[in-house]
């Protein structure tokens, strides 16, 4: 049931702010995607620029090519680069969720001493600008021997992914009806129990949802990454980074389009999930 | 459950008092809370809170001019800038026995750059110096090797100088293999006997003798030392008590007695003016007293240079007009961020509203269109933005072909402050919709009808009733906004141009170019206090429990 | 033990090739370079030929050259160096080198002689700039303009940069005071030699300044090396400068309609520096790729696939064709002298002293 379809007694005037509205939202969506909408023709550009060339307006078929698709297929660099990410942004995902979950579940309970502090601390990788991180963990790693490593690149992706899960967790259980763990363990279920069967499946969108904003944190970094890893660990971000900077080609929009195909593909996956545990919170006593 | 009938305290299942049992139930209860929260604590405090602490002592941290001169740093003590003489003889000699060691040990260029952010020209006055200072005291060389050759042999300096202890254990690991990386050279100690009588010397010949042996890997029984080690000898001996000299035994009474009585007559020279010749800037007195500025261990300096002030001898003064810099800076960054968020519930607020206000089904597929950009990568979004947005960019291109703008007056909307504002407002408005929305989601629909069937026209109830209610939404999102765009470097740094850049691209530059990091761990003291405050107040008004993120 | 020790050092210096040290060299090296075409033409014309030779061996390259000295020194800070050979401006090797945080050579030691025999210190001559600095090429930082927009007279020095009037529209210059000052004292009519002079006043800071202010408003700042080339094939600005490879690449290899502009090029070096703290065995391989990779033909092999010029006198007769495009490189090397006319030479030991004040003043300005 919609609050936005007009009532059958609509005046003009109303009708007309009615419909101007809806304009409006539509302009303002088109301003969220239409650098989307710029990235994907150019990235069938058959130069090597930036440029909507007089072909491509033409639709002259010469003046589009796959060749920045290919050139990210077969570019060892490219490649390299995925297998970094793809590396990188699950370990950090799980290291943020699993420490992330048991902490947002911690701060929920009734009495917890110096909330405040501990939140703040959580949250701070979130608020702390994000050069000043980049500076301070570049110049501490460096000295632990974690710069340019692994490990290191990790850790910091797994940092600055904790605050999205905390947030996310904690927002699902403020809702989580309490008396439900409570029931569990009076019929005798044991706490790793009723945690996995009882409070895990009614937070799990939140963890979901806060595991994506993790994952995304890390898959689209580039600045901690710049100065916390090296060579070895260089990440489509980054790639990208010095694409931009040191040779501007096309094949970073071609990479982005792939990655915003994939987005949409995890994206949609996230509404089928939220629209199952609706289903489930339904269920739900509350 | 109890059986709380009888008088006394009530007890619980188990016998013991029921307040005892449900105190121990708590604290059982915050152990767990803590133990739960632990793990990721910690994570946190190492990975995260320790960096920063550790970059943010950068910006008090300035040992480095105590630690490369530290004779300097004394003898700079009894020195009054505000004389206007450059400082004495004695200051002059400690400091050549400081940078002769800080040059061989390659410290003495570094030590120039970092003044040479208080006072232009300090770096190459140090290089230079530090390529010559090896050859004062040259013609005191030159003179006590006249004297007596032995005076060039570096076992002389060893026998007078050297601690008959370590001379055995040297004598030992020379005995070994000199290859073995396992076993290093015991590291030179000077005997009490002529520490007393000749100090400089001993001081500054234990400095050369470790140098040999910690940079070079060379013997000091092979070195003969360098020239500033003569120049000590002649200053101690014209000052050295005759008498102790002569109260001396074997060879040190043989060598000294008569180049004591010699001295008098040496042909002499004064440091300062060695040091005149190389560059006359050390005749100013304002490079010393930039040096003795600088002495203490911590320092306020570049915190001072942050917000546009310095550290001069005679204390804080502004800087000069052409190069005040960061006061603007953190202005423009203040600015912008404000426009960016206001930008930000301008247009998410509609869309906010549109959102709760459509079936879920609906509302849960034009979200998916308002995460999309932010799930594509933000360097992609930002070179978009600049093909739409340059002169001869998209925007541009269909405004002239629809006739709204002329060919020859493109409209200039990147490299600017107008573009940075566009590209983060789009960047950074997902991060507005979202806690809007989750707010606006909660807001009963009744009360507007309620309101409207009491007779307020449209606008009123939604400005009396519903607005109201959202004004929560509209505060997380703007703090939320403004937190994250304050720090924002890439974007304004590839769309920002000269006057759209923020203090982050500052700091960026102080780190990885002019390597000024003090400077740069400042500014971001400065920039996270900011952060923070905003932060305390944001949990405050809302509560940081209050976000949500779709 | 001491005479063993001097049969040693004449043994190797005899033989003159690292080759001694050939059973214990590391199988792994890090090389640290600008990324981009530059990159390429090191990779093509020493790298892959080079682990040709030696199978097994891992290379790695790490972009980093833009921040090479601050991750040196906090790499040296740390006591952990992770590098093994940096390619930097020498700018860069002489700060770098001060600080010992690279490390000090002998030329006739590490480097191979040219093939008639010349030592390498004569084949390189003056370009050693540094004890530390191992120079490969020779690059300036020039102006490129687009021959579509630009009228019938193409611009012909570089003060035709400053002149709106008869060059309007917008130029890209560098966000950084250096090169820009000189040529605004320059243009302001300050003989070549004395521009230093000049610069080191107060006053002459102000006319420089004032020079730019003639054109800031019509001025896009660049700040990394793909600028300009994009600026000038979307036809945003009219001129611009950049590194001359650069504008090799978008006129050649791109086909924009972009020219030239040689008046008044700065020239500038680019080459390798050792860091200090490498083990034996790491050290061992560095040195066994250096004295490959920078001999006579390797550096003018190089010049086949980008247009700078080789670091050597004696490399200079072999420059040939472009790899792929097949035109002759010698007329588009900086070094060649119809475009060498009238040049400006970097001034390090300057630039060491005033930068960070003239770069507060230069930012202070900008921001107004």
């Amino acid at each position: 049931m919609s609050q936005m379809d007009l009532p059958p007694y609509a005046t003009t005037g109303q009708r007309i702010w009615h419909y101007s509205f809806l304009v409006i939202c539509g302009l303002i969506f088109f301003f969220l995607i239409a650098p989307i909408l710029v990235i994907i023709p150019l990235s069938f550009n058959a130069e090597n620029f930036f440029t909507f060339t007089p072909g491509m307006l033409a639709f002259d078929p010469e003046a589009y090519s796959l060749k920045h698709y290919k050139d990210f297929f077969t570019n060892p660099d490219w490649q390299q680069a995925l297998v970094n990410s793809v590396r990188i942004a699950p370990v950090a995902t799980i290291i943020s969720v699993s420490l992330g979950t048991l902490a947002a579940i911690g701060l929920s309970q009734d009495h917890v001493p110096f909330r405040r502090a501990i939140m703040a601390i959580l949250i701070s990788p979130m608020i702390v600008p994000l050069i000043i991180s980049a500076a301070g963990m570049y110049f501490f790693y460096s000295r632990i021997g974690l710069q340019g490593t692994y490990i290191g690149v990790v850790l910091a992706h797994a940092a600055l992914g904790i605050p999205f899960v905390i947030i996310t967790v904690t927002a699902t259980l403020v809702g989580f009806d309490r008396s439900l763990t409570r029931a569990a363990a009076n019929m005798g279920a044991d706490p790793m129990t009723t945690f996995f069967r009882v409070q895990m499946p009614l937070i799990l969108p939140g963890v979901i949802s806060g595991g994506l904003f993790a994952f995304i944190t890390s898959f689209d970094e580039v600045v901690v990454v710049l100065f916390v890893g090296s060579a070895k660990q260089q990440t489509l971000p980054w790639q990208m980074f010095t694409g931009l900077r040191e040779q501007i080609s096309p094949t970073i929009l071609a990479v982005a389009t792939i990655l915003v195909v994939i987005s949409i593909g995890l994206l949609t996956t996230v509404e089928v999930l939220r629209r199952r545990s609706e289903r489930l919170r339904g269920m739900s006593p509350g | 459950m109890s059986d709380a009938t009888d008088t006394g305290p009530v007890l619980a299942a188990d016998g013991r008092p029921l307040k005892r049992s449900l105190q121990r139930a708590l604290r059982a209860e915050k152990l767990r809370a803590l133990a739960l929260i632990a793990p990721l604590l910690i994570f946190i405090l190492v990975t995260f809170i320790a960096p920063i602490a550790d970059m943010l002592f950068r910006s008090v941290e300035n040992e480095i001019v105590s630690d490369t001169l530290p004779r300097t740093t004394l003898a700079l003590d009894g020195w009054d800038h505000k004389s206007g003489q450059i400082p004495s003889e004695d200051v002059f000699a400690a400091f050549t026995y400081d940078l002769v060691a800080a040059a061989e040990r390659k410290q003495h260029t570094r030590l120039g750059t970092r003044l040479n952010y208080e006072m232009t020209g300090i770096s190459s006055l140090f290089r230079k110096t530090g390529r010559r200072v090896d050859d004062f005291g040259e013609l005191y060389m030159d003179q006590f090797v006249d004297l007596d050759p032995a005076w060039v042999e570096p076992a002389t300096w060893v026998t007078l100088f050297a601690d008959p202890a370590w001379i055995s254990s040297f004598e030992d690991w020379q005995a070994g293999d000199r290859k073995d990386a396992t076993r290093p050279q015991p590291l030179f100690v000077a005997s009490d006997t002529l520490g007393t009588i000749l100090p400089e010397t001993t001081d500054s010949y234990t400095e050369f003798a470790r140098v040999a042996q910690t940079v070079n890997a060379d013997s000091p029984l092979e070195e003969t030392p360098w020239a500033p080690v003569y120049e000590a000898l002649y200053r101690d001996l014209s000052r050295a008590d005759s008498a102790a000299i002569a109260a001396l035994e074997g060879p040190a009474r043989t060598l000294l007695a008569p180049a004591q009585a010699a001295v008098a007559g040496f042909r002499t020279e004064t440091l300062s003016d060695l040091y005149i010749d190389v560059d006359k800037d050390w005749g100013d007195p304002e490079v010393w007293a930039t040096i003795q500025a600088f002495t203490p261990k911590y320092t306020a300096g570049y915190f001072l240079n942050a917000v546009d002030l310095q550290q001069t001898a005679d204390g804080i003064a502004v800087q000069p007009e052409d190069q005040r810099i960061y006061f603007l800076l953190f202005k423009r960054t203040m600015f912008m961020s404000m426009m960016i968020m206001g930008s930000c519930v301008l247009l998410g607020y509609p869309i906010a509203y549109l959102l709760s206000n459509l079936s879920l089904r609906a509302s849960n597929l034009l979200l998916i269109l308002v995460l999309l950009p932010f799930w594509a990568s933000l360097l992609v979004r930002t070179s978009a933005w600049k093909v739409l947005l340059q002169q001869q960019g998209v925007i541009n291109d269909v405004l002239v072909w629809l006739g709204l703008v002329d060919d020859g007056h493109r409209l200039v909307m990147i490299n600017n402050q107008f573009g940075t504002i566009v590209a983060m407002t789009h960047i950074l408005l997902p991060f507005m919709i979202l806690p809007l929305y989750s707010v606006m989601k909660t807001i009963p629909h009744t009360y507007v009808r309620a309101a409207k069937s009491l007779g307020a026209t449209n606008w009123t109830a939604f400005w009396r009733v519903y607005f109201p209610q959202s004004v929560p939404g509209i505060g997380a999102g703007c703090i939320l906004v403004f937190i994250l765009s304050i720090g924002y470097y890439i974007t304004p740094e590839l769309v920002g141009g000269t006057t759209g850049t923020f203090i982050s691209n500052r700091i960026a530059y102080h780190i990885s170019s002019s390597l000024n990091w003090g400077l740069a761990a400042a500014l971001g003291a400065i920039l996270l206090a900011v952060v923070l405050i905003l932060y305390w107040a944001y949990d405050r008004l809302v509560g940081i429990d209050n976000v949500s993120l779709g | 033990m001491k005479l063993k020790n001097i049969l040693l050092t004449t043994g190797a210096a005899l033989i003159a090739a690292p080759m001694a040290f050939a059973q214990d060299m590391a199988d792994s090296m890090t090389l640290v370079s600008w990324g981009g075409a530059y990159q390429k033409s090191q990779i093509d014309a020493y790298s892959d030929p080079y682990k040709a030779m030696h199978e097994g061996l891992e290379v790695v390259w790490d972009e980093s050259s833009n921040e090479a000295v601050a991750k040196l020194r906090a790499m040296n800070e740390a006591g952990n160096i992770t590098w093994d050979l940096v390619d930097v401006v020498a700018s860069d090797a002489i700060r770098l080198c001060d600080e010992g945080l690279a490390m000090e050579y002998d030329p006739d030691e590490l480097l191979a002689p040219a093939p008639d025999g010349t030592p390498a210190s004569e084949d390189f001559g003056d370009l050693i700039v540094s004890d530390c600095f191992i120079p490969q090429i020779v690059y300036s930082t020039t102006f490129g303009y687009r021959t579509d927009l630009v009228g019938d007279t193409p611009p012909s020095t570089v003060c035709d940069v400053f002149d709106l009037e008869k060059y309007p529209g917008k130029r890209s210059l560098e966000k950084r005071p250096i090169n820009n000052m000189e040529w605004a004292l320059y243009c302001d009519g300050v003989a070549k030699d004395e521009i230093y002079d000049v610069l080191e006043t107060e006053e002459g800071q102000a006319r420089a300044f004032a020079k730019l202010d003639t054109i800031k408003d019509d001025v896009i700042w660049w700040s990394a090396g793909a600028d300009t080339p994009q600026l000038l094939a979307d036809g945003e600005v009219v001129m611009g400068s950049t590194y001359n490879g650069r504008l090799f690449s978008l006129i050649e290899e791109q086909k924009q309609p972009v020219a030239m502009l040689w008046d008044m090029q700065v020239f500038d070096l680019d080459g390798w520096i050792i860091p200090t703290g490498l083990s034996d065995e790491r050290l061992a391989r560095v040195k066994d790729f250096v004295y490959y990779a920078t001999d006579t033909q390797r550096l003018a092999d190089q010049a086949k696939y980008i247009s700078y010029g080789p670091a050597r006198a004696s490399s200079a007769p072999l420059v040939g064709k472009h790899a792929e495009l097949g035109i002759e490189m010698g007329p588009h090397m900086p070094t060649d002298p119809a475009n060498a006319k009238n040049t400006l030479l970097y001034n390090y030991e300057w630039w060491a002293d005033y930068r960070d004040d003239l770069d507060a003043k230069f930012q202070s300005w900008l921001a107004q």
